[in-house]
């Protein structure tokens, strides 16, 4: 029983964060953005190869094997995704927002880039299963019958730090008070004064950061492949949905129940419909409260 | 209409301007501001008021002729580049944050020269000392005149030359809507030039110092705002027959 | 001796099956803006449901064995899609956009599971085998049969065609178009735009389920495997290249992307060294990707635009 729900707390982690994210794309941009799953599987490749050049492993530090050179090489796919993304805006979604086109052709863009994405991954990484390290992380047992791995626990941590360090970067600083000014009324946003093209660029790379974070996090514990990011990516959406679109904690809320739900169905022997939990919670909560837990009733501006 | 002395802040020249290239919404307006002045823009529903002050900030696809403020063009720059040549724009409707705080609405405002928001913000509590209250709190729960007062408030914490209101009055209770001008006088006073758009004629040309008449997109009367008061032409292009003191 | 018929008649059938999802999709994405990303759980649903319904009965399943009539079967497989579309409609019309998105790309993945792991109805991987096709017997020659097939393809297609201008034309399709320029404006004409778009969706998601089964009766097997989310992309391609909003480019549409995508088949396997086939296959769907993204760009009319009305708001 705690073991299920130690095993859904850490895949809801990286669902969480995942979804955040997401939300940030969602919220500032105004479209579900389906690429956001290959994203984070872009942020996972980039960590591996940063990881393969280094040629130091993912080394260790105390129990935990998520060593300074994974560490570096998330920094760096941090940075390298992010400009990945910027160049992508500037020549694809840029022109989409000077045409005014409709959210629809957003998301098919969208869309499109994802399936481009996957493809240019297979083209450059090959389409197998990767592994950042073969060292399998060893449990602890803290109660009895409940193990414990540290790497978890890390995955935890962090999941926990970039959520309280986005909200104080949204709650405190410049930049954070303009992308939620633009995510509530960008016209009026707009008219105040405040480059929304600069703000769209910054919750790019916000994004990206998180993506790139939440990607090498589940390569970490899981592996690598090409569709990683497109297996997640209903998962978070249901995360972002589940908990509420305009809420940053609804998402967090949102991945942690999506993950928990996900490990009882494979805990009762429902694995291979794993994928179907999320579709189906989602759908609950659009029947029963479309605006999510956390969420305020649209009010479209 | 001629006059170009040095104190024209604002200087309107055969501006035309609409949504779709092939209508114009308002045509050939020519106008000028004085530094320090308020100058007040009336007409009847679809004369193309808040277009016109639209135009200025940018908002509008397609604009010919020419908008010089402090004799810079600044027709083709984009509406964050006119804002930050301290213009300060405050729309008719969904004009605050309303799930942002009082206080960072009120951060937004001071984007372009963020080193005078503290001394800025102390000047905005003096004209309205009722924000100081809700400073926590979401601009959501404020009432319609206290989410005006937030507006313009946040409009004046950049510290704008010239501040541009579209129809402050509208929708407010009396008593908001008469605190709503003598705020705006108080404005004026302070150094900031206004052009404003109402519906509200009298109580508008009350504290304006000049006014002008659009109907139809063009223009139509341009005075003193005292002579307008009492100009029976008005009546006529605003209302139509009715005369101007059921107001 | 008519086997240089053979694959052109080949073809054209699965050019017709692309043809009909495609022209469903048209009232869905084309005629009212909607976004369905289930494609392929749509047609899949109906493909499943004509092979379960006219299929044999196989020794390793719970149900089946039914043997009706194909005319009944594709019948029944329109109705199922269309009450699964009421369904997700049902639940997510009334929502944004990006809602309905997201619940039929789900819908996609979930149907994609269900015939996968089901296999007490759908033989799981192993697929369904065995299923009959309409006409056929009729000669020695398997020729023949196709030939006859490709007849009942056209017939559907050109009633379709026929129908769907009809509709387009119509007032009920004038105000499907009025909801997709301005749902506001629309709403404000008062009409009903989530009954509209409930109706459009549900008309186009039948279609969808038509298209499926008919392929699931030509091809006479059908596994999880011929309903990957590729499908779906496959199918925007075309619409959006041929033009949507256009019946006749939606069938042109499909008539194109398929030749090159078969072309590219051929190419890959002539020049291609089995080494390099994973590759190759990426750089495909590469490709097939930036022609949607350059198509919605540069052309996003495609190339038989839809005449519009010049009462539409438009700069």
């Amino acid at each position: 029983m705690i073991q299920f729900l130690i095993d859904g707390l850490i895949n809801g982690a990286i669902i969480a964060l995942g979804a955040v994210g997401l939300s940030i794309s969602y919220n500032v941009m105004r479209f579900a953005n389906f690429a956001q799953g290959e994203v984070m599987a872009v942020g996972a490749y980039i960590s591996l190869a940063f990881v393969a050049m280094m040629g130091l492993g993912i080394g260790r530090i105390g129990p935990v094997s998520f060593g300074w050179p994974l560490l570096v090489s998330m920094m760096f796919s941090i940075l390298i995704t992010a400009i990945v993304v910027l160049v992508t805006d500037q020549l694809v979604f840029r022109m989409l927002r000077e045409k005014e086109s409709s959210r629809i052709t957003f998301i098919i863009v969208a869309f499109g880039l994802s399936l481009i994405a996957r493809n240019v991954i297979t083209l450059i990484a090959g389409g197998d299963q990767q592994f950042l390290s073969f060292y399998i992380p060893r449990a602890v047992e803290v109660f009895e019958g409940v193990k414990i791995v540290p790497d978890d626990m890390l995955i935890l941590l962090i999941t926990v730090v970039c959520v309280i360090g986005l909200h104080t970067f949204l709650n405190q600083t410049l930049m954070g008070k303009k992308m939620r000014s633009v995510a509530e009324n960008p016209s009026l946003a707009r008219v105040i004064g405040i480059n929304v093209d600069h703000v769209i660029k910054g919750s790019w790379v916000l994004g990206a950061s998180l993506a790139a974070i939440s990607g090498t996090l589940h390569a970490h514990i899981t592996q690598l492949d090409p569709e990683m990011g497109f297996e997640l990516i209903l998962s978070m959406f249901a995360a972002l949905i589940v908990g509420g679109v305009s809420s940053l904690y609804g998402a967090v809320l949102g991945g942690l129940l999506i993950g928990i739900s996900e490990a009882l169905a494979v805990a009762v022997g429902w694995s291979s419909y794993r994928g179907a939990v999320s579709f189906l919670i989602l759908i609950l909560v659009l029947v029963l409260r479309p605006e999510g837990i956390l969420g305020e009733k649209e009010r479209d501006a | 209409m001629n006059q170009t002395s040095k104190e024209n802040l604002l200087e309107i020249k055969s501006l035309s301007a609409g949504y779709s290239s092939q209508v114009n919404i308002i045509r050939d307006i020519s106008l000028w501001v004085n530094e320090g002045e308020i100058l007040t823009i009336l007409g009847p529903n679809g004369a193309g008021k808040s277009t016109l002050i639209k135009s200025l900030c940018g908002l509008l696809r397609f604009t010919s002729g020419s908008i010089l403020f402090r004799q810079n063009e600044i027709i083709g720059l984009k509406t964050h580049q006119i804002i930050s040549q301290s213009i300060a724009y405050v729309p008719q409707t969904n004009n605050v944050f309303s799930r942002l705080s009082v206080e960072h609405n009120l951060d937004l405002g001071s984007l372009a020269n963020p080193q005078i928001h503290d001394q800025r913000l102390e000047h905005v509590f003096e004209l309205f000392p009722d924000l100081k209250r809700f400073l926590g709190k979401k601009a959501g729960i404020l009432s319609g005149g206290q989410r005006q007062m937030l507006a313009i408030a946040r409009a004046l914490m950049s510290a704008p030359a010239m501040l541009l209101l579209d129809e402050p009055s509208a929708g407010l209770s009396p008593l908001f809507r008469r605190q709503v001008f003598e705020h705006v006088k108080k404005i004026k006073e302070s150094g900031v030039t206004v052009l404003m758009v109402e519906q509200n004629a009298k109580a508008a040309l009350k504290v304006s110092d000049r006014g002008i008449i659009l109907s139809d997109g063009k223009l139509r009367l341009e005075g003193a705002a005292d002579e307008l008061l009492e100009s029976p032409e008005i009546g006529e292009i605003y209302f139509g027959t009715q005369a101007m003191s059921s107001k | 001796m008519l086997e240089f018929l053979s694959f052109p008649v080949f073809f054209l059938i699965i050019c017709s099956f692309y043809a009909i999802s495609c022209l469903g999709l048209n009232i869905q994405y084309g005629f009212t803006g909607l976004f369905n990303v289930g494609v392929a759980g749509f047609f899949a649903i109906g493909a499943y449901t004509s092979a379960i319904l006219s299929g044999p009965k196989y020794p390793d399943t719970l149900i089946g064995g039914f043997e009706l009539p194909i005319l009944v079967a594709w019948l029944a497989a329109l109705v199922t899609s269309a009450i699964i579309g009421l369904l997700v409609g049902l639940i997510t019309l009334r929502l944004r956009e990006d809602f309905l998105a997201i619940s039929t790309f789900g819908i996609a993945i979930t149907i994609q599971l269900v015939a996968l792991n089901l296999e007490s109805f759908t033989r799981g991987p192993n697929g369904l085998y065995g299923l009959p096709k309409p006409l056929s017997g009729w000669s020695e020659d398997p020729a023949v049969d196709n030939i006859l097939f490709l007849m009942i393809c056209f017939v559907i297609l050109l009633a379709l065609y026929l129908s769907l201008e009809r509709i387009y034309k119509s007032p009920w399709g004038r105000v499907l178009r009025s909801i997709r320029e301005d749902e506001f404006a629309a709403e404000s004409m008062g009409k009903d735009v989530f009954s509209y778009r409930l109706q459009a969706f549900v008309l186009g998601c039948a279609i969808m389920g038509l298209s499926g089964a008919m392929y699931a009766n030509f091809m006479r097997f059908i596994s999880p495997q011929d309903f990957m989310p590729i499908f779906t992309i496959q199918v925007y391609v075309m619409l959006i290249a041929g033009g949507k909003g256009n019946n006749l480019g939606a069938i042109l549409g499909a008539l194109m992307i398929w030749g090159l995508w078969s072309a590219s088949d051929s190419l890959i396997a002539l020049l291609v060294t089995p080494d390099f086939q994973t590759q190759a296959a990426a750089m495909r769907l590469v490709v097939i990707g930036l022609v949607l993204i350059l198509m919605l760009l540069y052309r996003p009319a495609g190339i038989l635009p839809e005449k519009k009305n010049v009462s539409f708001l438009k700069d």
